[in-house]
Formats: C-alpha cells, sequence, structure tokens
C-alpha cells in the first residue's frame, strides 16, 4: 500500500521539516506555495495607523508519497518539526495512493517511490 | 551665449590659478570682473539646484507607487510622466508668462508667452536659468495630485487637469507672491520663501479636491463605515522616494535664494534639520497612538518637515526649524487620520503632508521668523508682533481658496464630460492593463499566484531547528 502525506505548515518551518524528513530517509518531497485560514481565521497586520485582516495566510504545503510503513513515521517527524506550540502551526493528513508511477522508468506501486 | 560661455571658462581658470600663484596673473584676467564671476556662479547654482528639482520627480513617482497596490503602478508612473512632460509644455507656453509676465496686473501676469520676447529674468540669472527653476516647480506643484487621485482616476481625465493646473491655477497663485503680485503688495508682504503655500499648499488642496470629487476606492471603506488599510506594495520604494526628495529638496530650498551666496548653507541646514525632527515626530506619534513606528508614515513625517520649513527656511533659526519640522511631523499624522474619517481616500497622504503641513509651515513664518529682514517681520514668537504672521493667515487663506474654487471646478467639468473616475471592474482589476494596455509588472515577474518568498529571507531567517521540540 502506498500512502501521500500531507502538510500544511508555517513557511519558516520548512527547513526544519525538510532536514527532519530526510534524515529519516524519505527521498523526495514536493512543497508548493499556498494560502488559507484555519481556526484562527486570518490575523491583523497595521498600516499607516489603521488595521486590516489577512484573511489568507501564507502556508507551504509538503507532499510525501511513500509506503503505508513509513507514513506514521512521517507523519510523526513533521509534527515534530512544525510544531511551534503557537496558532497556525498547521495540519498533517495521510490518504490512500491507488496507483503510482515513476514516468522514467514506468515501475508501478513501491518500486516507484 | 557664446560670450557667457567664455567667461564661465575664463572664471573657472582665473579663480583656479590664483589659488595657486596669485602672480600667475593672465592678461585675460583684466576683462573678468568679480561681478562677471559671481553672475556666472549664480547661473551656475541655479541651475544645478534645478536639475535637483527635476530629480524630485522621481522622489515623486517613487513615494505614489510604494505606497500604492502593485495592479496600478504603471498607472501611477505614467500620471508622474505626464505631470512633468504635460506640465512643462503647458508652463512653457503661457504659464511662465501667466506667473511672470511684467504686463499684467496683481492678479494675472501677461508677457513673455512662449519664453519669448520680454519673458522674466530674476537678478543676474539668464532667462533660460530663471525659467527652468521655475518649471521645476510647477511640476512640482502638478505632480503632487497623483498620489491623492490614485487607483482609480481615468488617464485622460488626469492629462487635462494636469495640464490645466500648471497652464493657468499654479502660474496665477505665483503670481500673486513670487510674480510681484497683490500678496507681495501688503503693508507687510506675505512671505513663502521656497513655496510652502505656493508650491506645495496649491499641490495640497488641488489633490484634495480631486480626492473629494473622485470618492474613496472601492473596499477603502469596510461596511460599518470603517476606515480600512489599503497597504502599498513597496515600503522600499516609499521610503528611497522619500529620500530622493529629501535631496531634491537641496534644490527646491537653497535653490530658492536665486543666487550663491552666504545663505544657502544656513537654508540647507534648517531644510535638514526639520526633515529629521519632521521623521522622528510622526514615528513617535504614530507609535504611541498604535504601539508600531509604522514606516509609511515616519516617511510622510519626513517629507511634512521638509514641507514646513520650505516657507521659513531663510528666515528662521535651526532650532525654530526643529520645531517646525516637530510640529508638521505630528500634524501629518493627526490629518491623515482626520481625511480618514471625513471619507476623504487619499492613498499616499499628499494632501495631509503638502497641503495641511505646506499651509501650517506658511503661518509659522509669522511665529519664528527671528529678526527684521526686507522680505520679512520678526516673528510673534520672537517679540516682533503679529504683523507678519496676519499677512501669512491672508495668504494661506487665499490661495486655499482660490485653488479649491478653481480646482473643484475644473474637476466638476471634467466630471460632466470625459468622466473623472474608471469603471468599477477597471478600479477591481487595476487600472494597467484596461487604460495602458500593460502591467507594471510583467509576467515574468507576477505569475498568476503571486509567489511569497520561499526558502529566501524569511526561511533563512529562521532557525531550522527551532520546531524540533519533542
Amino acid at each position: 500500500m502506498i500512502k501521500l502525506v500531507t502538510a500544511i505548515i508555517k513557511p519558516h518551518m520548512l527547513e526544519s521539516v525538510k532536514d527532519g524528513l530526510k534524515s529519516t530517509g524519505v527521498q523526495g518531497l514536493t512543497v508548493t506555495e499556498v494560502k488559507g485560514f484555519g481556526r484562527q481565521g486570518g490575523h491583523t497586520e497595521t498600516y499607516r495607523g489603521a488595521e486590516y485582516t489577512v484573511d489568507l495566510i501564507p502556508k507551504l504545503k509538503v507532499e510525501v508519497v511513500c509506503s503505508i510503513d513509513d507514513a506514521e513515521r512521517v507523519m510523526d517527524v513533521i509534527r515534530k518539526t512544525a510544531h511551534t506550540g503557537k496558532i497556525g502551526d498547521g495540519k498533517v493528513w495521510i490518504v490512500d495512493v491507488e496507483r503510482l508511477m515513476r514516468v522514467r522508468t514506468g515501475e508501478m506501486g513501491e518500486e516507484a517511490i | 551665449m557664446k560670450r557667457t560661455r567664455r567667461w564661465a571658462l575664463g572664471g573657472a581658470l582665473t579663480t583656479g590659478l590664483l589659488l595657486l600663484s596669485s602672480e600667475a596673473a593672465w592678461a585675460q584676467e583684466a576683462t573678468i570682473s568679480a561681478e562677471d564671476v559671481q553672475t556666472n556662479l549664480d547661473n551656475v547654482f541655479v541651475l544645478v539646484a534645478a536639475v535637483l528639482v527635476i530629480l524630485m520627480q522621481a522622489g515623486f513617482a517613487l513615494v505614489e507607487a510604494g505606497l500604492t497596490r502593485a495592479k496600478s503602478v504603471a498607472n501611477i508612473m505614467m500620471k508622474n510622466l505626464m505631470d512633468f512632460s504635460a506640465g512643462a509644455v503647458a508652463f512653457f507656453a503661457v504659464g511662465y508668462a501667466i506667473a511672470f509676465g511684467a504686463d499684467g496686473n496683481d492678479f494675472f501676469g501677461a508677457g513673455g508667452w512662449f519664453l519669448g520676447d520680454g519673458a522674466f529674468q530674476y537678478g543676474t540669472l539668464t532667462v533660460p536659468v530663471t525659467f527652468l527653476f521655475q518649471v521645476a516647480f510647477a511640476a512640482t506643484a502638478a505632480t503632487i495630485v497623483s498620489g491623492a487621485m490614485a487607483e482609480r482616476t481615468r488617464f485622460k481625465s488626469y492629462f487635462i487637469y494636469s495640464i490645466v493646473l500648471s497652464a493657468l491655477i499654479y502660474p496665477v497663485v505665483v503670481h500673486w507672491n513670487w510674480g510681484g503680485g497683490w500678496l507681495a503688495q501688503l503693508s507687510t508682504p506675505f512671505h513663502d520663501f521656497a513655496g510652502s503655500t505656493m508650491v506645495h499648499q496649491t499641490g495640497g488642496v488641488a489633490a484634495l479636491m480631486g480626492a473629494i470629487f473622485l470618492g474613496p476606492r472601492i473596499g477603502k471603506y469596510g461596511p460599518d463605515g470603517k476606515p480600512r488599510a489599503i497597504p502599498g506594495h513597496s515600503i522600499p520604494f516609499a521610503v528611497l522616494g522619500t529620500f530622493v526628495l529629501l535631496v531634491g529638496w537641496y534644490g527646491f530650498n537653497p535653490g530658492s535664494e536665486l543666487a550663491a551666496d552666504g545663505a544657502i548653507g544656513g537654508i540647507a541646514v534648517t531644510t535638514t534639520l526639520a526633515a529629521v525632527s519632521g521623521a522622528i515626530m510622526a514615528m513617535l506619534t504614530i507609535w504611541a497612538k498604535t504601539g508600531k513606528p509604522d514606516v509609511a508614515m515616519t516617511a510622510n513625517g519626513m517629507l511634512a518637515g521638509l514641507v514646513g520649513v520650505t516657507a521659513g527656511c531663510a528666515a528662521v533659526s535651526n532650532v525654530g526649524a526643529i520645531v517646525i519640522g516637530a510640529v508638521a511631523g505630528v500634524l501629518v499624522v493627526a490629518a491623515v487620520f482626520f481625511f480618514d474619517r471625513v471619507r476623504v481616500d487619499d492613498p499616499v497622504g499628499a494632501i495631509s503632508v503638502h497641503g495641511v503641513c505646506g499651509a501650517f509651515g506658511t503661518i509659522a513664518v509669522g511665529l519664528f521668523a527671528t529678526e527684521d529682514s526686507d522680505f520679512w517681520k520678526q516673528g510673534l514668537l520672537y517679540g516682533g508682533g503679529t504683523d507678519q504672521l496676519v499677512s501669512q493667515v491672508i495668504g494661506v487663506v487665499a490661495v486655499g481658496a482660490f485653488v479649491a474654487v478653481t480646482a473643484g471646478i475644473l474637476f466638476a467639468v471634467i466630471k460632466a464630460t470625459v468622466g473623472l473616475r474608471v469603471s468599477e471592474e477597471e478600479e477591481l482589476a487595476g487600472l494597467d492593463v484596461p487604460e495602458h494596455g500593460v502591467p507594471g509588472y510583467g509576467p515574468d515577474i507576477t505569475p498568476v499566484l503571486r509567489p511569497t518568498p520561499l526558502v529566501g529571507d524569511r526561511a533563512a531567517a529562521s532557525v531550522p531547528t527551532a520546531g524540533a521540540t519533542p
């Protein structure tokens, strides 16, 4: 079974997450810049004395494809390395991957990880 | 012309050689008098000052671009381009004659149209040098308005405004004072050394009328009616532009001495002191009010100090300049909040900086002038009574009323004919493509989803192990 671990993290935690995942043997990951809000619903900043609300806060989405055996560990590493304890640390979730292929060789399944 | 040039060269050579050896007196020396050298020095100095004032156009462009959104940045650049271009040609054709022509009356000058026969020249300055310095000032008055009307004005309409201000409104104001008109003939003449009122208040009041006739930008006021911040797209642009304006002001104020004499250094110092105290006081004011030392407001404060001291830079002491700059720094913050509250949307604070602090600075001459001179009387705070103060207030009120009425009529006519404001759709999309056909930042710089720094500045600044809590 192949799993996709997806995490939404604070942009400045990327180095920490990336290093943590690499040191646990993760072979590849994909990072996307995203914007969104969670329970805190954005935050306010001030400009020329007037407040304004930033509804959609910049975040990074980190995606790792791995075997079912590694998925929990990847999730745990992300939890540890993306954690600041302050609001807005993000989410991690795991979903099933139906089929996986390496484009260069055509290998399928676990071979393609 | 050739004659003048040869003298200039000869004068420079002679001066240099005299420094090396007084015995190396040339036969040529006999043909060059001390007055000739002084005349050439005056012309060189004022020409350089004029170029510095023209550099202020770059400062205005940067400040206005920085404090508005990226989607209309090409539009604001275009307005700045045309404020200078259309303004210069209009001032050349008719503005200069209306401002300084000797054939007019106390309210309206005439003579020397298109810089032809009878064109004005001041003191030892040639006609071209006098004109270039004055045209730089006219363009400054015009370009103050573009920021206040940013992000929602039709370009065509703005173009019309810009020509009329430089051709008619500004020259009439200048004629009243610098052109020898009625303000210069009061029993105690009105004194505005470099244009706190003539240039800045004129631009500021025109900006106020423009912003009123336009109405606020979409999204500036929430459903509850409260003003909302619409952050500009580049604080570095805004601050760099402020520094460029500061440098330009060393042409604006010392250059207004219109001669290379002993006064210019002192004027440069009062100018500097007012600029820095304006920045410091604006920072402290906004800091006390909101808890943050706001960058854009502090930049406004430096400009407020400069505008404030422009009228009195030759008449006040160094300490007086610091006080004027400090008051302007507080005043500009209060004015920005005031105009926000009364629903006058001025994205860059031009009305507060130039209109409010221009009026204040002019009145301040009547308070802070240290002693009597040929051009002003001692101010109230130095025991000189209220004569100068009264004249200053008359000038500020008269110019304010004249510009408010004429600019108001101008914008009303434009609104009723060609229209003043772009469509709602254009405003939301940004003016760059609908008005000018090109985005301010091309597609290779601005992808559809604008990237925020990835592993660049923000990530690099963080400590990678910070999140490694067990």
